[in-house]
């Protein structure tokens, strides 16, 4: 069948850059976060679902100021504001609770709707002043009256001053009671409840900072196993770790490294060999890499090389020195399986995303754009010349816009609708319903 | 290999190395502090262009006929052999000086010279202070800013002292910038 989507039109204009983007568990709501530091959580209309014609619209849901920022007088740093990443939590009750993680401190929010409101108190007016003692004749039951939807934010946690260096991923565990935060150098246990303390399960940071030679790059929880969690590093390793082994974890289970290819060694090759971002597969089997020029999924039994490799960008092999020169080496991408892990997606330049189909081992490239695309239009295949001759709707590597980049991506849990952020904007795309 | 070829390798690996500076001190003034993730691969790559910097550099000097290492190695292998990467080093050794060095192949032309020489490094480098930088330790390096590097608080200027297992005084400036970028946290 063909791969076709529609668009949606971009649902809001960010004025901050989108740093994160997650859809909670059911994918009725989409959370993004941004670089000035705010959260915008966007709702599914579910109307007319089972009609042909069905369209999903994610609408405004609640925006709120998740993290401001900061000054550490003592290291006279900035802290960015900047959210890093969003992780729902499995919904136990009316609320809705997320957690959102700048460098620094991680906050977990409540977010909760209130369509009524209490009228008809005794004490005091409707709007709020206080009434004369003396005029109160009568005793009455104030009652509950229906009122517009109001979605409320706010704070219940804070979970602050554990991480030295810049945290770069948060994972919630399959218990519902833990989760995990990793920094360049460490990772830290939490339990939701406790906010004055954490374990520290691994840490990698050498006596003498002179010797370091990697650092933590992304960490995940086993979608299952409660015991498991992975973190990628630097040198485009993976381990996966069980935290019933022992209390510190600096002993990994396995070891997930893939031998480099000599022939493609180059000064950067450590920069593109440095891991993202790392992914479990929903059914817990798997796990999905990024580094800079390919997406790896690896069988969890077979640690010497992944059971699948693609090749996002690899036209962008030979012009790595420019790209190190305009820092664009450095970009972190990251990736995301769709819910029965058949197909997965990743981020590249010129506002191009990639899906990769695993089963039918078939790969698209599309672009998020306003100029080319229109809502409910079909998008069209993108397709990027390498070299030689350049085909007519080609584009050549040369005439990519580097600026245009797609770091974060997510997919809907269930259906086919996906989210895909570019610098200020984000995109919404479903499958075509035919 | 040619002293063209040894020319543009070198002329490449100085503008490496001239960039990277140039974004480490960069990124001292950014938002968020020193970003260890990205010190670390900047220092990677600056060693890696500063090492293929002095093996071409030496391979236009006298000897620019045939590479001749300066020392005899040990391991045996064919000039034109490459073992694969280095092992990581535990032995706590100055980062610059380590055998986690990886062996460079900018260009195929440089191959040979390039696998004998990043081989030595890789398995005598305790011995290795004892090679070239003294011939070149005069010429400092023309690519460096020509001020010290600026302190972090709470950083302090060492002298390094002669004999030491530290590069020579004319790459002192390279030295310092490299193992400071980790340990300005």
């Amino acid at each position: 069948q063909g791969v076709r989507r529609t668009q949606r039109p971009p649902t809001t204009t960010f004025s901050d850059i989108i740093s994160t983007v997650e859809f909670n568990h059911t994918g009725e709501l989409l959370a993004t976060g941004d670089k000035g530091g705010r959260v915008v959580i966007f709702q599914q209309e579910i109307e007319n679902k089972n009609q042909p014609q069905f369209r999903s619209e994610y609408n405004v849901y609640s925006t709120f100021q998740s993290h401001e920022p900061e000054f550490d007088y003592l290291k006279s740093l900035e802290i960015e504001e900047k959210i890093n990443k969003i992780r729902w939590l499995p919904q136990k009750n009316a609320a809705q609770f997320l957690l959102s993680t700048n460098d620094k401190t991680i906050k977990l929010w409540k977010i909760s709707e209130r369509d009524k409101r209490p009228e008809g108190y005794n004490l005091k007016e409707d709007d709020g002043r206080f009434k004369d003692p003396n005029n109160i004749t009568s005793l009455r039951v104030p009652v509950l009256i229906p009122m517009d939807l109001m979605v409320e934010a706010s704070p219940r946690r804070v979970f602050a001053n554990a991480h030295t260096y810049h945290i770069n991923s948060i994972s919630v565990n399959s218990d519902n009671e833990t989760y995990l935060s990793a920094d360049d150098l460490r990772i830290n246990l939490w339990h939701l409840e406790i906010t004055d303390r954490s374990f520290n399960i691994v840490d990698i940071k050498p006596a003498n900072m002179e010797e370091l030679t990697e650092v933590i790059t992304a960490a995940e929880f086993h979608p299952h196993q409660c015991n498991t969690f992975v973190y990628s590093s630097s040198k485009g390793t993976i381990r996966l770790c069980d935290m019933r082994v022992s209390a510190l974890c600096d002993k990994h289970s396995k070891l997930f490294e893939e031998p480099e290819d000599p022939s493609n060694r180059s000064f950067f090759s450590e920069i593109i060999s440095s891991i993202s971002d790392v992914k479990f597969s929903h059914n817990g089997r798997y796990m999905m890499t990024r580094d800079y020029l390919s997406v790896k999924i690896w069988d969890l039994n077979m640690e010497s090389r992944p059971v699948e490799t693609y090749q996002v960008h690899e036209y962008l092999r030979s012009k790595l020195c420019s790209l190190y020169e305009n820092d664009c080496i450095f970009d972190k991408f990251e990736c995301c399986w769709n819910g029965n892990d058949s197909v997965v997606m990743t981020g590249s330049y010129n506002n191009f995303f990639r899906m990769f189909d695993r089963g039918q081992r078939r790969d698209v490239t599309l672009e998020a754009s306003r100029e080319n695309s229109k809502p409910m239009q079909v998008l069209k295949p993108r397709k990027v010349c390498a070299g030689g001759k350049r085909k007519k709707d080609e584009i050549s590597v040369d005439s990519l816009d580097f600026n245009k980049k797609i770091l974060h991506t997510a997919w809907h849990p269930q259906d086919n609708i996906i989210a895909v952020a570019t610098t200020n904007n984000l995109y919404i795309f479903q499958d075509k319903v035919n | 290999m040619s002293a063209t070829a040894a020319m543009e390798v070198n002329a490449e690996a100085r503008r490496i190395l001239a960039v990277s500076i140039s974004k480490l001190y960069a990124s001292r003034t950014q938002r968020g502090g020193l970003r260890l993730h990205r010190s670390l691969l900047l220092s990677l790559v600056m060693r890696s262009a500063r090492d293929i910097y002095h093996s071409s550099r030496e391979n236009e000097g006298p000897s620019c006929a045939q590479p001749t290492p300066e020392e005899p190695m040990d391991t045996g292998s064919n000039p034109g052999e490459l073992t694969g990467l280095p092992e990581p080093q535990p032995e706590p050794q100055p980062a610059l000086n380590s055998a986690e060095l990886a062996s460079e192949e900018p260009d195929s032309a440089e191959e040979d010279s390039d696998s004998e020489i990043t081989e030595d490094k890789e398995n005598l480098s305790p011995t290795r202070q004892s090679r070239k930088r003294r011939g070149k330790a005069s010429a400092a390096p023309d690519f460096l800013p020509s001020k010290r590097a600026r302190l972090e608080p709470g950083e302090e200027r060492y002298a390094a002292p002669l004999g030491s297992c530290r590069a020579g005084a004319g790459e002192s400036l390279t030295a310092l910038s490299l193992n400071r970028v980790i340990p300005a946290f």
